[in-house]
């Protein structure tokens, strides 16, 4: 119990995929524009990690250990495909923001990162619960630079209005802006761990 | 008896310090900043005096109370840090952007890096280019040169000479009877960036530079050299290639950036020959901003561009002492 306890909170904070292990930059800088799409682009994740981190644990015996980055990316680009269409047909709005960093979750280091990692030599439970943890700390960080993002750059947080737009500096919607926040909270963040 | 005290060199102290050569500088810049008092009026004191406050307590906050040091504000760096920003600033900008303008200069592009002497990038820089990203509309509306008669909350403004000189180079030769005469874009009765305007001004402070020995003639030459040849290969129609040359050299921040922006000590390349590559970097991307960009001046990019370069040029090393000669 406690193992698997461990497990699950690993993701959020120890290993937290952002923070800690600085994998899937790509859609971290990309897709933070506000808070909204941030939790968008973090629960699209955390569906295709928790799914592909149960089958590939299933799996694990029968791949063969030659191909099993192949055979990983055919598991993971299924269930991104899925996430694609239920996108695009249930939350269209959110699907043309994001446009093509969904597809690209195939190639998310995190999701592969996990699967080489964790699920290919653990149970399925416990690589569910890893997959619940890595896609919760990938959620929550993105959230968290979205909100800052979007807080800075517009004056709002989750679309709610905290000051006068006309206050918020521009370059934080934008790339710098992206960069400017994760050094910071990276920062942040690593001097908090090392006080524990 | 007298002790003989036998130590490593250096033997002797030539006096030089951090807070002269600050001095030194901002001695340099008094002149373009009298002009700029002289064509700004009240703008160009309030938007120094807030820059240069607003640097100095963020320096002295963030030393003492984050990174718990004793507070360097007595180098006057910080001083120079919130003059040079305020002389890339339109005068009329509200308080707050230029109080933010010095945040940003001097904890995201100084102390963040651990300050004084570890800043890849010019702090002054960082803020503009910061302030120009976030606050386009702010950032590029000139007020014209006015003096004290120009109020500072709505002063009167209009296009300045690089934003004409844009388009005369996209094709619409019909504004070069719009740009201010050559001598007057050299006096700088124009509109433009607080410090900027003034070239004649600035060349005086930067020769003085030069003459002290705070800088070394190797960058501003080989940025200015390198805009005036390209200047004078890409005419565009409509002009003679001098008359180009001219108003490339002396509008926009041509000439802080050349003698005092690219010339920070921390971040310019350290010998003779990685100062003149610096310096022809910076005034190629300087001229393929102007000519092609989408932005009328490029200085600070240009600068923020080849300070990046810095550690690299800094592979050039100087020649060592008592090497065998091989025959």
């Amino acid at each position: 119990m406690n193992n698997s306890l461990k497990t699950l909170t690993n993701g959020i904070l120890k290993e937290n995929p952002t923070f800690g292990l600085v994998l899937g930059m790509c859609p971290t800088l990309a897709t933070t524009t506000s808070a909204v799409n941030g939790m968008s682009m973090g629960l699209a994740t955390m569906f295709v990690l928790i799914c592909s981190n149960v089958v590939i644990s299933l799996l694990k015996n029968v791949i063969p250990d030659k191909v099993r980055i192949p055979a990983f990316i055919v598991v993971i680009a299924t269930f991104v495909t899925m996430v694609q269409l239920l996108m695009q047909a249930y939350v269209p709005a959110v699907y043309a923001t994001l446009g093509l960093f969904i597809p690209l979750i195939v190639v998310n280091c995190i999701v592969l990162g996990r699967a080489e990692a964790f699920a290919a030599k653990n149970s399925v439970g416990l690589s569910a619960l890893d997959g619940i943890g890595m896609g919760l700390g990938f959620t929550l960080s993105l959230t968290i630079i979205g909100a800052i993002r979007e807080l800075l750059g517009t004056g709002c947080i989750f679309s709610m209005n905290i000051f006068p737009e006309q206050y918020g500096a521009l370059i934080f919607v934008l790339a710098p802006g992206a960069f400017i926040c994760l050094g910071y909270l990276m920062a942040g963040i690593q001097k908090l761990m090392k006080k524990d | 008896m007298k002790k003989l005290i036998v130590s490593p060199a250096p033997h002797t102290h030539s006096g030089d310090s951090v807070r002269r050569n600050m001095l030194l500088v901002i001695a340099a810049l008094m002149p373009a900043y009298a002009v700029s008092i002289f064509a700004f009026g009240w703008g160009a004191i309030i938007t120094t005096l807030i820059s240069i406050v607003a640097c100095v307590g963020f320096e002295w906050l963030i030393a003492k109370f984050i990174l718990k040091q004793q507070p360097t504000i007595g180098d006057c760096s910080a001083v120079l840090t919130g003059l040079l920003l305020a002389f890339n600033l339109p005068s009329n900008l509200p308080w707050w952007i230029i109080v933010i303008g010095a945040l940003v200069a001097i904890g995201v592009g100084k102390m963040t890096f651990g300050g004084l002497g570890q800043n890849p990038f010019n702090p002054a820089l960082v803020g503009r280019v910061f302030l120009l990203i976030s606050f386009p509309v702010q950032m590029t509306t000139w007020p014209l040169a006015q003096g004290f008669a120009g109020s500072y909350v709505d002063a009167q403004t209009g296009a300045t000479p690089l934003s004409l000189m844009k388009q005369i180079v996209k094709g619409n030769s019909a504004l070069i009877d719009q740009l201010p005469a050559l001598k007057d874009s050299f006096l700088g009765l124009m509109g433009g960036s607080l410090g900027e305007i003034c070239a004649l001004a600035l060349i005086v402070g930067g020769i003085f530079l030069i003459a002290t020995k705070v800088i070394t003639w190797h960058i501003p030459v080989s940025i200015l050299a390198t805009v005036a040849l390209f200047a004078w290969i890409a005419t565009p129609e409509g002009m003679c290639g001098h008359e180009y040359m001219g108003y490339t050299l002396f509008t926009g921040g041509m000439m802080l950036g050349a003698f005092f922006m690219a010339t920070d000590y921390v971040t310019s390349p350290m010998t003779g020959w990685g100062k003149v590559i610096f310096g022809i970097g910076i005034g190629l991307i300087v001229m393929v901003i102007r000519t092609w960009g989408a932005y009328p001046e490029g200085m600070s990019f240009a600068i923020l561009i080849m300070n990046a370069c810095v550690p690299l040029l800094n592979k050039i090393r100087p020649h060592r002492f008592g090497e065998v000669i091989k025959k």
